[in-house]
C-alpha cells in the first residue's frame, strides 16, 4: 500500500499543493489531474523521491520512503516528462540498457517483443532513435512498462503525443498491471478508459 | 520486484556511455587533436632550443592534459540531464556514488586515456629521453583519473546553469593544482636525475583521496541539481 500523509510541496516561493493525503491500494490507479502548472509533475517527482516535500510524508507499506531509499526505488518504475532515452542509440539498445539498469530481463528477444507490443515494428528497431517521431520516441520509453516487474508505476503524462492505437495498448497494459495487484499513479489531462471502481482522482488546484 | 546487482548497474552505465562515445567518435578525436595541437604550438612559439624545450616539457604537457579534461567535462552530465537519463539514473536502486564512479570511468576512458597513450609521442617532441618519457606516461596515468574525479564535482555543481563552461573552469582549475604540481614535478625530478617515486606516490594518494570523496560529493550535487 502506498500513502501520502499531509503532503505539501512548493517550487521556489510558490506553494503548489498542501495537505494532500491519499492512499493507493493494490490494484488501483490514482489519476492526478489539474491545469498546466498546478504541480502534477512536481507531485510525481516527489512520489519518486527526486524532490523533497515541504511537509508531510510519503509512506510505502507504512515506512517513510526517505528511510527506505534504494529499497523504495526498487519498487517503482517512473516514466517522466522527459523520455530518458538516448537519441544516438537504437530503440533496442535503449530498451536493453534501461531493462538492465532496472534489473529486468534484457535479452534481445524480450526487448523486441516489448517494442512490438507498443506497436513499433521491426523496421524501426535498428534505426537511431533520433530519426523517430515524437510519438514513436514516447512508445520506446513506454515499452519499459512491458518489461517492468515492479509494483508501483508513476507515469507523468504517458498519453502525451500517442495516437489512438498506442493509447489503447497502454491502457490495456495498465489494466493488466492493476489486475496483477499493481499500483499506478498517472498525471494526465485525459480520461482513462478503465472501470471506475479502480480509479480515484486527485485534483490539484492553483 | 526487480533489482539490478551493483555490478550489473555499474556495467550498464559504463556500457551505455562507451556505446555513445562510439557513435560520437569525432568528439573523442577532437580532444586528441586538441592535445596534439596545443602541445605542438609551444615548440613553435618558444623556439627549437632542446634545453629550453626539455625544461618546459612537463609543465606544458600537464597543463595540456588538464585543459583537455576541462573541455570534455561539459559532456559528462549535460546530455543525460537534458534527455532525462540522469533522472532515471538517480532512481536506479544502487548507491548513486558508485554509479558516478562508472560515469567518471567512462569519461576518463574517452578523454584521459587517449592523452596518456599519446603522451610518449608528445614527450619525444619536447626532447624527453627514455626514462622521463616513462615517468611522464606513468604520472599522467595516475593523475588523469584524479582530474576526471575532481572535474565531475564541478560538472555536477554547475549542471543546468547558463554559461557553465567558464564557471566549471573557475571551480575546478584551482583544485587541479596539487595534481599538476606532483605530476609535472615527477617529470622534472626524473630529468634532474632525482628519483620521482615521491611525486608518483603523492599522485597515487591524490587519486585514492579523490576516489573516496569526489563520487560522494558529485552524487550530492546531482541530487540538488535535479530538485
Amino acid at each position: 500500500m502506498f500513502q501520502t500523509v499531509a503532503l505539501s510541496g512548493s517550487r521556489g516561493e510558490r506553494r503548489l499543493f498542501s495537505d494532500v493525503s491519499v492512499t493507493v491500494k493494490p490494484g488501483t490507479l490514482l489519476a492526478v489531474v489539474g491545469e498546466n502548472g498546478s504541480g502534477k509533475t512536481s507531485f510525481l517527482r516527489m512520489l519518486c523521491g527526486l524532490l523533497s516535500p515541504d511537509g508531510g510524508e510519503i509512506l510505502w507499506q507504512g515506512n517513510n520512503i526517505r528511510k527506505l531509499k534504494e529499497l523504495y526505488s526498487a519498487q517503482l518504475t517512473y516514466v517522466g516528462h522527459l523520455n530518458g532515452i538516448k537519441d544516438e542509440l537504437t530503440p533496442v539498445e535503449n530498451l536493453k540498457v534501461s531493462a538492465c539498469l532496472a534489473g529486468d530481463e534484457s535479452s534481445g528477444g524480450v526487448v523486441q517483443k516489448a517494442l512490438e507490443a507498443v506497436g513499433l515494428g521491426r523496421s524501426v528497431h535498428r534505426l537511431p532513435t533520433r530519426v523517430l517521431s515524437q510519438g514513436q520516441k514516447r512508445r520506446v520509453t513506454l515499452a519499459r512498462l512491458w518489461l517492468s516487474t515492479r509494483p508501483l508505476w508513476l507515469l507523468d503524462e504517458p498519453f502525451a503525443s500517442l495516437d489512438a492505437a498506442a493509447t489503447s495498448y497502454l491502457t490495456q497494459q495498465i489494466q493488466s498491471h492493476l489486475s496483477r495487484g499493481g499500483m499506478v499513479v498517472v498525471a494526465t489531462h485525459q480520461e482513462i478508459d478503465l472501470p471506475p471502481d479502480c480509479i480515484q482522482h486527485l485534483r490539484l488546484t492553483r | 520486484m526487480s533489482q539490478p546487482s551493483l555490478s550489473e548497474a555499474l556495467r550498464g552505465v559504463v556500457r551505455r556511455d562507451l556505446l555513445l562515445a562510439m557513435r560520437h567518435r569525432s568528439d573523442v578525436a577532437m580532444s586528441v587533436f586538441f592535445v596534439v595541437i596545443v602541445a605542438s604550438l609551444f615548440p613553435l612559439g618558444v623556439g627549437p632550443e632542446p634545453a629550453v624545450l626539455r625544461t618546459i616539457a612537463s609543465g606544458v604537457l600537464w597543463v595540456t592534459a588538464l585543459l583537455a579534461c576541462l573541455l570534455s567535462l561539459g559532456r559528462l552530465f549535460t546530455a543525460d540531464y537534458l534527455d532525462g537519463v540522469l533522472e532515471q539514473t538517480l532512481l536506479i536502486p544502487q548507491p548513486l556514488a558508485v554509479l558516478v564512479v562508472g560515469k567518471v570511468f567512462s569519461h576518463w576512458v574517452i578523454s584521459g586515456l587517449p592523452v596518456v597513450l599519446l603522451s610518449p609521442l608528445l614527450g619525444l617532441q619536447f626532447g624527453l629521453g627514455g626514462d622521463s618519457l616513462g615517468v611522464l606516461t606513468l604520472s599522467l596515468l595516475l593523475g588523469t583519473p584524479t582530474l576526471s574525479m575532481i572535474g565531475a564535482i564541478g560538472a555536477a555543481l554547475t549542471l543546468g546553469l547558463r554559461g557553465s563552461g567558464l564557471l566549471v573552469a573557475l571551480l575546478v582549475l584551482p583544485l587541479f593544482i596539487p595534481v599538476l604540481i606532483f605530476g609535472a614535478g615527477a617529470v622534472s625530478n626524473s630529468l634532474a636525475g632525482i628519483g620521482s617515486e615521491a611525486n608518483l606516490s603523492l599522485l597515487g594518494a591524490c587519486f585514492l583521496l579523490s576516489l573516496a570523496f569526489a563520487p560522494w560529493a558529485t552524487a550530492v550535487a546531482l541530487r540538488i541539481a535535479l530538485e
